[in-house]
């Protein structure tokens, strides 16, 4: 089975995404990540305006048989959520890259990035 | 040790399905996803590997016996064709397992059905990974009590396959020589498929109609393949018998880690207590004096999903019990689960609390099955 995995954007080992531009981060979960998790029934997000540091924990995704925790890329404040998401939860299993994005950080420091994954990286990770 | 694999495993990984480990077996979890397979099953059919169960083959003269002794239900009552939904319990009435017992066609000692005089049989069929120590539990009981029957472990010999939804009378029908749309629920025979010999009963676990076939290992793939249906992985087998308040050993029942008595998990009406059986007398005493605890079903109405092992606590927040099984109801679309409370918390509309990663969600307490079943 192949997946998606845009070269736009890095990866956390953990399988979230993250999409720069210009200082703010879009955040979601891989193609793979959100086919291993099935059908997903339940997001949990943080609020706006809360602040994250790098890989802290800053939510949960739930799909019907898995539970699995959700890890900032960056570290900043929290500029958007994805509200969608808590009435149409299976956006993120229809388009994990796309209208299924889970929230905004306005970064920090946007080089953080630099340590992440390239697509290339992720690719063999997931192999 | 090594995972047990059904035998279809092959066929079903080139299908694309994922697996998972359950009981010691190597099963699908999911073929395309746990939503459209729950559909298939509510809406229309669906078919489910279940070879992981267990099947135990009790004959001789004292087969009836030996089964009446070590199971909840009469088992005396069940004519040739007919079977039950039973426990196995303890001394002291804490359940083991639970099983469907199938009366077969009577058998010679050399296997052969004979109608003209043969020894009553029967199939029952142990949960996954319960089937060597279940067969154990026969042996030293016969042996104690010096009945005459013999009792095959054949777990290995059968794959057994659920076609369940309210098209699988159609499809099982169309698959076999005999009809098998006159049996009733509960009710079973043999019957060829494509010149194999299945046993097929009306039974399953997801609430709906359907069918369980018991297939000769070596044919098992050919009989598969002729059901031309959404294949249902364990996933889907977990959220459609958590809507229909079916319990899964193991989980909503423990002899180790939770033991329960039938009583407590809902399942008296597999005890026969006007029958002699391993634990009947602590049934016996527990039926006149009650259950303190007892299995419910509730819904979060707060969002979130409820798992097992989750805390339930009434609406101080005094923990009174724990979540058991737990699902997003794919048919309700609501997170639906079950779990043990003491009985004063147990009436329909009581309100309750399940923590959920250390925030308490409002839960109702509701009636099971969660849905419409047959």
């Amino acid at each position: 089975m192949s997946f998606e995995i845009p070269d736009d954007r890095r990866y956390l080992e953990s399988h979230e995404w993250a999409l720069e531009d210009d200082g703010t981060v879009r955040v979601g979960i891989s193609d793979f990540a959100q086919d291993e998790l099935g059908d997903v029934v339940f997001v949990e997000l943080p609020d706006e305006g809360d602040a994250l540091n790098q890989e802290e924990e800053f939510g949960v995704v739930e799909s019907i048989k898995a539970v699995s925790d959700l890890y900032a890329p960056v570290s900043g404040e929290v500029t958007a959520v994805n509200a969608d998401l808590f009435d149409a939860p299976e956006l993120v299993n229809d388009d994990p890259f796309g209208d299924g994005w889970m929230l905004e950080i306005d970064a920090d420091d946007a080089s953080e990035l630099e340590a992440l994954l390239t697509a290339a990286e992720y690719e063999e990770q997931i192999a | 040790m090594p995972l047990q694999t059904p035998p279809l495993r092959g066929l079903h990984d080139e299908r694309g399905a994922k697996f998972t480990e359950f009981g010691g077996w190597d099963m699908p979890v999911e073929f395309d996803s746990i939503r459209s397979e729950h559909a298939a099953v509510r809406e229309a059919v669906g078919i489910f590997d279940v070879s992981h169960m267990g099947q135990i083959h009790v004959t001789g003269p004292d087969a009836t016996e030996l089964m009446q002794r070590l199971t909840t239900n009469d088992v005396a009552r069940l004519a040739v064709g007919d079977s039950q939904y039973a426990a196995i319990t303890d001394e002291d009435g804490v359940i083991i397992d639970d099983t469907v017992v199938y009366r077969l066609p009577d058998e010679t000692a050399e296997g052969a059905n004979d109608e003209a005089g043969g020894e009553p049989t029967y199939l029952f069929v142990p949960n996954a990974g319960t089937d060597e120590s279940t067969h154990e539990r026969w042996i030293t009981y016969r042996n104690e009590w010096g009945l005459e029957a013999t009792v095959d472990n054949r777990t290995d010999e059968y794959a057994m396959f659920a076609v369940q939804g309210p098209d699988a009378a159609e499809l099982v029908d169309e698959a076999t020589a005999e009809s098998i749309t006159e049996l009733d629920r509960f009710e079973a025979q043999y019957a060829t498929v494509d010149g194999v010999d299945c046993w097929i009963a009306r039974t399953g676990y997801t609430g709906e109609d359907g069918f369980e076939l018991i297939v000769p290992w070596s044919a098992a793939e050919h009989v598969w393949s002729l059901f031309d249906c959404q294949p249902c992985g364990l996933g889907a087998r977990d959220t459609l018998r958590i809507e229909a308040g079916l319990l899964l050993a193991g989980q909503d029942f423990d002899r180790e880690s939770d033991p329960r008595t039938p009583y407590e998990a809902g399942i008296g009406f597999t005890v026969a207590l006007e029958t002699e059986f391993v634990g009947r007398d602590a049934l016996a005493e527990l039926e006149r004096e009650g259950v303190e605890e007892k299995l419910v079903g509730f819904q979060l109405i707060d969002r979130g999903v409820p798992r097992h092992g989750y805390d339930i606590t009434n609406t101080d927040s005094r923990v009174i019990g724990t979540v058991t099984s737990g699902t997003m109801s794919p048919s309700l679309e609501q997170p639906i689960g079950l779990g043990y409370v003491p009985v004063e918390y147990a009436e329909p509309g009581t309100t309750l609390q399940v923590v959920v990663r250390g925030q308490s969600k409002k839960a109702r307490v509701e009636t099971t099955p969660f849905i419409d079943t047959v």
